[in-house]
């Protein structure tokens, strides 16, 4: 009996010791006070050169944390990923770089824990619509940091669409039948809606991510009228940089940074950001709640955010940062690449972009009959299926 | 006992002979040995993972936090059923392709694997050998990258038709595309089989026939085809499963209308985590290969392959 007990209370102080992490534990919301040495090792999933190696090099130097990448090709593969061995990041990876159309989910599924904003000390420069967006900050509490943002643009080949389109209305008008092509994503909905808050007030869409049953409903019934002018619905980056480079398709819906891509290989393609505004991505480092590296993903939060790195990074991916103070870093690397990537803009700006955020019931009007989630991904199904 | 290991010099030796001793007393505990290993496998990898498959199909999902709930219902089969007939649509789509897939590589194999086994010499059988199982030797997706790059608008095809005079086939992105290139990438799975089947019919038949007075045309039809026609069928399992489970050729030579199945599943479970519906779907499949299954047995195929 005795030994019995003395192993028990080993066992005990054994799993004590492996769940308080190394950082200082803070009054009574549990999160740490400040950041503790580095466990040696830090493993993400991130969005490809998310944590490239042209600015990651220098952090593994400095905090001897080595980076182990899981590269994602799309939001969806994120959630599955860290919802793999039992959730959370399966006690596996540390932190993930979420869109905005993922970071409410992982939130919700209880994948991803809060963090210390105060820990990231570049956090309280940043364009204040990215302090505390509603796509990783729940009633106050943040899930992790905004790191890089971006529009969903409009693409078109210059030789072939004339003239120069100013309106999404290219996407749903039949003159470029066949050549058409969109994202295969559910949060593609939003952009429809985007679409008839300009075009069609009466449906009195104020949110395209707050959708109730009328407003869901013709939403839905564009897409459909709008798959029969597609040529495909790309999946990866890299699907719609071949449509195009071959011909397949001359107009569509993008991102930068297939833009970049196909400019770098002379391919003629302009992008715009079209007069009705434009959706957006907003990523976020996001803290995963069996993190086994809490100590490490904090010294890379607070790394990434930092001015220098910031720009880097924007250049190699071809987002925006979220720190301001970016912009002459920008400038020194690529000389007007600050106006280029908008870092620039006024606040009055950021009000044209609809960042990406997960549709859910409670409209924050009162009334809880918004489409959820669930409903946009049903419905999606059935436009693409 | 104790003699006879000491009379072995070890006791190591003695263990053994009794253990081969007993085995050879009881012949079953000998097969059951042997065959434990693999019908564990079987067991526990393959029977498990379809059973809790099937399980899961009458649970759901929470919507809001993704969450499994374990309560048991209907509703996955209800909405595959009842959605505008989406789910039914896909359905026969995959299935649809699947057997217009099977077919085509059976009309394109036999009459190559016929050549090959009948009438070609040893060098070119080798050579024939080689060539079909070649592409097997690179990676399946490099295979259908470079399909869509042939049928792509600034492609091969194109390219070629014009310089015949002939107008753009504009064939990339469709289910067309699809049927291509899924005959393409499981040719060699039909040819292999319709060899071995042609390859078995005797000679001797062949020549009663002719001895009989029928023709070539009527040799085929009642001696040759009827022979080889397990064969046709054995491949046509590969064609068709391999067919029917995949989702990578909907996603990258597929157009706005070209998902399958698997694609689906694939959807359901990334997006959501919607295990429960994914499975209820992914049963079809399951059923289908069953009821193709118990065809082809009928139809003699597990004895040619």
């Amino acid at each position: 009996m005795r030994r019995i007990r003395r192993v028990h209370v080993l066992v005990a102080v054994l799993a004590a010791a492996l769940c308080v992490p190394a950082l200082g534990a803070g009054g009574g919301s549990g999160l740490p006070t400040k950041i503790g040495k580095g466990e040696g090792s830090l493993n993400v999933i991130e969005w490809p050169a998310y944590a490239d190696k042209s600015f990651a090099n220098a952090f593994v130097q400095q905090t001897g944390c080595k980076i182990h990448r899981k590269d994602a090709g799309s939001s969806n593969q994120m959630v599955a990923l860290m919802r793999t061995g039992g959730g959370g990041g399966g006690g596996q990876y540390d932190l993930v770089s979420a869109s905005g159309d993922a970071s409410l989910r992982l939130i919700l599924g209880g994948d991803v824990q809060p963090v210390n904003i105060n820990l990231i000390p570049s956090w309280k420069n940043f364009v204040s619509v990215f302090k505390s967006p509603a796509h990783n900050t729940v009633k106050g509490v943040h899930y992790g940091v905004s790191v890089q943002w971006g529009p969903n643009t409009l693409i078109y080949n210059t030789k072939k669409v004339k003239p120069a389109p100013t309106s999404w209305s290219a996407l749903y008008s039949s003159k470029y039948k066949g050549k058409i092509t969109v994202p295969n994503n559910p949060i593609q909905i939003a952009d429809a809606a985007l679409y008839l808050m300009k075009s069609k007030p009466s449906l009195g869409i104020t949110d395209p991510y707050e959708l109730n049953k009328s407003q869901f409903d013709a939403a839905v019934s564009l897409l459909k009228q709008q798959k029969k002018l597609l040529k495909r619905y790309w999946n990866y980056a890299a699907d719609e940089i071949t449509s195009i480079a071959n011909g397949d398709v001359t107009i569509g819906a993008t991102w930068p940074y297939q833009t970049l891509a196909l400019q770098a290989k002379n391919v003629p393609v302009k992008e715009i950001i079209p007069s009705e505004g434009a959706t957006g991505w907003a990523d976020t480092w996001m803290l995963a709640k069996k993190a086994p590296h809490p100590n490490c993903a904090y010294l890379w939060m607070k790394y990434v955010t930092t001015p220098k790195v910031e720009a880097k990074q924007a250049l190699v991916f071809g987002e925006t940062p979220v720190n301001p103070k970016a912009c002459p870093f920008m400038n020194k690397i690529e000389a007007g690449s600050c106006a280029k990537y908008h870092l620039n803009q006024p606040l009055s700006y950021y009000k044209r972009i609809h960042f990406w955020k997960t549709p859910v019931a409670d409209c924050g009007n009162g009334s809880k009959d918004c489409m959820d989630y669930n409903a946009w991904q049903k419905a999606w199904a059935q436009i693409t299926g | 006992m104790a003699v006879d290991a000491v009379r072995a010099g070890s006791p190591l030796v003695g263990a053994r002979r009794r253990l081969s001793a007993a085995l050879w007393r009881r012949r079953w505990l000998k097969a059951a040995l042997l065959l434990a290993p693999p019908l564990a496998a079987f067991i526990f990898v393959y029977l498990a993972a379809l059973v809790s498959l099937f399980v899961s199909s009458f649970w759901s999902v929470d919507a809001f936090t993704g969450k499994l709930v374990h309560n048991w219902t209907l509703q996955n089969f209800h909405d595959l059923l009842h959605s505008n007939g989406t789910y039914l649509r896909i359905a026969a789509r995959t299935i649809g392709i699947a057997a217009a897939v099977t077919i085509t590589d059976a009309l394109l194999a036999f009459p190559l694997a016929y050549f090959m086994a009948r009438l070609a010499g040893q060098r070119a059988r080798g050579l024939l050998f080689v060539l079909v199982l070649l592409p097997l030797w690179s990676s399946y997706l490099v295979r259908i990258y470079a399909w869509q790059t042939i049928l792509s608008h600034n492609g091969a095809l194109n390219w070629s038709l014009n310089r015949i005079g002939l107008p753009d086939a504009n064939l990339a992105y469709t289910n067309w595309a699809m049927w291509i290139v899924f005959s393409y990438v499981w040719l060699p799975f039909m040819i292999i089989p319709v060899y071995a089947a042609v390859e078995r019919i005797p000679d001797s038949l062949i020549e009663a026939s002719g001895d009989l007075g029928a023709r070539g045309w009527r040799t085929f039809r009642s001696v040759v085809l009827p022979l080889a026609l397990p064969g046709v069928v054995a491949g046509s399992i590969f064609t068709f499963s391999l067919t029917l489970g995949d989702f990578i050729t909907p996603l990258l030579v597929g157009g706005k209308s070209s998902s399958f199945i698997g694609n689906v599943v694939e959807d359901f479970i990334g997006i959501n985590g919607n295990v429960p519906f994914s499975a209820a779907f992914a049963t079809v499949p399951v059923l289908v290969m069953a009821v193709y299954l118990l065809i082809a047995r009928k139809l003699g195929a597990f004895e040619a392959l």
